[in-house]
């Protein structure tokens, strides 16, 4: 699993100073403090902005517009289900109910635990191995029931 | 004796264990003795027959397939002495499958060392570049335009008049942008040739940058493919070392850069205006056209934005001359396109074929039908926004005009298998939902639209007053396709109405029928 470093705000302000030169940094910031701490701080949200020069409104706008960037940390694991039409057509809706229920949780939460992180994903480009998943950006394809269950209690140690 | 392995590093392989299947061949060569030597290389595309290991022999590459991991030390025998195994397939290159396909753009991949400048060199890489050197700009632009290869994203668009827009447009400054936000399900082209063959995209942006005269380029790949960014940056690191890209490209004149940019899950970037956006550092809110990109795309200034699958096709349009790639296909769409085949096809995998081969050909006779065994009941040709077509409508050629007359789209050319368990009210209702969560919201038919449709589906699902609500459905379905501002919203109702016009029992036709296929 990765680790993640605690808020720290010179960690975070030399992270966007190491872009702030790039054309269009915005992504690649985020991208840079999410894999520093986990998700991206609202705290860091004022410095991004200031060291693009950029209104506090319009850095928020791009955190929350992409469904990638992470407002709060995550569990320890993330387990995305791939909820795509390629997918569904291998049976990939009744594995996800079948994770939901084994994890006890919707879709896009997190358990009470603070272990696992259960997200859809839109098409993770395995459609001829569906269905498919990815547990901490490790992939797996052909999905049945005995693969997810034991993806989902890997997730769960 | 040292025996060379070939093993596919591709995320496809990785997903169906073939990690697994190295550590137990290096386990069994080292029980064995038997001094092995690994190169990694992209996946051939034959995921029904994966995870897959070639053997070097003299006669070519041997293949095994699908393996076990109790397979391999049987199969490290095998190798050795060149005798019979059940998961033989023969000479990778003879497996019908792959002898039947005529690979033009996917020529190398699956064959060499993704991370290897000189190993692409070695199977004719940058003769494409080294002939538009050669060549000149304007004659570039002129080779891709008689080629006729149109934008292999999904708008099918000339690539060369594209080109020529922008070469004919006077600035400072012009990017080159590749569109890698392959978002389409059913999809995994331009994933497959990122890893397998980078070099083939970075030659491909590097002609079309001569071409324009564009200094830069991007290439914006989604975050659902680390492997791809991945192998992208690596292949980006080699090229500038190997003097490839840098301020003379290849020994020449011309300059040219690439860097690689990584999208946020947002499915709508990989609508051009949005990708633009995204790049630019904002929101992924679509622009309104005019002004084209051509004219005013990144930062304001004229770029070429190309599908991975349009810009990998460059090099061998310019290597073998664009003759010979404009005399495959059939009609208007010239050349070969990579077709992947999905879902619960048997035959799962990476197709590429000349324009014209039936949908029915496909699905029956190279697809094998379904892993399920169930029959096919309906396929969705060209992603979230493509229509499903039933199998009254396999007679379609792969064409793109052939797809248009029948109000379907072959998009970025997947095809998803349904078997007969599918329930096309469901599938009608899972595209509008997509289109909700994927709107960027700028446009109201697709902001609302989608909602209002999710809504509609509902109640046609639960039998509320349904024959009022299927003429909602279809009024929504219309404002939505000619009201929006791109193909998100534009084309959400190619999915819902050919489920409704082709499978009306599954709309309350024969409400039994509803329940059973639940």
């Amino acid at each position: 699993m990765p680790a993640y470093e605690p808020w720290d705000s010179a960690r975070a302000a030399a992270v966007i100073a190491d872009h702030a030169g790039m054309e269009g940094g915005t992504l690649p910031i985020f991208h840079a403090l999410q894999e520093m701490f986990g998700y991206v701080p609202e705290a860091a949200i004022p410095m991004v902005a200031e060291a693009l020069n950029l209104s506090r409104a319009e850095v928020h706008g791009v955190v929350t517009f992409y469904h990638d960037f992470r407002r709060e940390p995550a569990g320890r694991h993330v387990l995305k289900l791939c909820r795509a039409e390629a997918c569904q057509a291998a049976g990939g809706d009744a594995l996800a109910a079948r994770a939901e229920s084994r994890l006890g949780v919707a879709m896009g939460e997190t358990t009470a635990d603070g272990r696992v992180t259960l997200e859809a994903t839109y098409c993770l480009g395995l459609c001829a191995t569906a269905p498919s998943a990815m547990l901490d950006g490790r992939v797996a394809g052909r999905l049945d029931e005995g693969r997810l269950d034991a993806l989902v209690s890997e997730a769960q140690r | 004796m040292t025996l060379r392995f070939y093993i596919s590093r591709d995320a496809g392989s990785e997903a169906v264990g073939i990690d697994d299947i190295l550590a137990a061949l290096t386990a069994a060569a080292k029980s064995k003795t038997v001094e092995i030597e690994i190169i990694r290389t992209g996946s051939r595309g034959l995921y029904w027959a994966e995870p897959l290991i070639e053997v070097a022999t003299p006669a070519g590459r041997v293949a095994y397939g699908p393996l076990d991991v109790a397979d391999v030390p049987s199969v490290l025998d095998a190798a050795m002495s060149g005798g019979e195994h059940p998961k033989r397939l023969g000479l990778t290159e003879e497996i019908p499958w792959l002898k039947r396909q005529t690979r033009l753009t996917f020529a190398r991949c699956g064959i060499v060392d993704p991370r290897s400048l000189e190993d692409y060199r070695a199977h004719g890489g940058y003769k494409g570049l080294e002939r538009a050197i050669s060549l000149g700009p304007e004659a570039i632009v002129e080779e891709v335009v008689q080629s006729g290869l149109r934008g292999r994203g999904g708008a099918g668009f000339p690539t060369g008049i594209k080109w020529r827009t922008v070469a004919q447009t006077i600035a400072a400054q012009k990017y080159i942008v590749c569109n890698a936000d392959e978002g389409d399900s059913g999809t995994f082209a331009d994933r497959m040739i990122m890893e397998g063959d980078p070099f083939v995209l970075i030659e491909g942006m590097t002609i079309a940058g001569i071409a324009v005269g564009a200094t830069k380029g991007y290439v914006y790949i989604r975050s659902e493919y680390p492997h791809a960014v991945a192998a992208m940056e690596a292949a980006v690191r080699a090229a500038r070392r190997g003097g490839m890209l840098g301020a003379n490209v290849g020994g020449s004149d011309y300059p040219f850069d690439i860097e690689v940019r990584m999208g946020a899950g947002a499915y709508v970037c990989g609508e051009e205006t949005s990708l633009l956006e995204s790049l630019e550092g904002r929101r992924g809110i679509v622009r309104a056209k005019p002004p084209l990109p051509a004219h005013k795309g990144l930062f304001g200034k004229p770029t070429v934005i190309n599908n991975v699958i349009s810009l990998a096709s460059v090099p061998v349009v310019l290597a073998e001359g664009a003759a010979q790639y404009r005399d495959l296909g059939m009609g208007r769409s010239r050349g070969t396109m990579p077709i992947q085949l999905a879902g619960v096809a048997q035959f799962g995998g990476l197709f590429e074929t000349a324009f014209g081969v039936t949908l029915g050909e496909l699905v029956d006779d190279i697809g094998g039908g379904t892993w399920t065994g169930r029959p096919v009941r309906a396929v969705q040709v060209g992603g979230p926004l493509g229509a499903y077509f039933p199998r009254a409508l396999f007679d379609t050629p792969f064409d793109y005009e052939a797809f248009a007359a029948r109000d379907g789209l072959i998009g970025h050319a997947g095809v998803v298998v349904f078997d007969d368990t599918v329930n096309m009210a469901r599938q009608a209702r899972f595209a509008m939902e997509f289109c909700a969560i994927e709107s960027c919201g700028k446009c109201t038919p697709c902001r609302i639209g989608s909602t209002r449709g999710v809504e509609t589906m509902d109640r046609i699902i639960r039998n509320e007053n349904r024959s009022a609500n299927l003429v909602v459905l279809e009024d929504l379905c219309n404002t939505m396709k000619f009201g929006s501002l791109c193909a998100l919203g534009g084309f959400t109702p190619y999915p819902v109405m050919s489920a409704l016009t082709h499978f009306p029992e599954d709309f309350g036709a024969s409400p039994t029928r509803l329940q059973a296929a639940e």
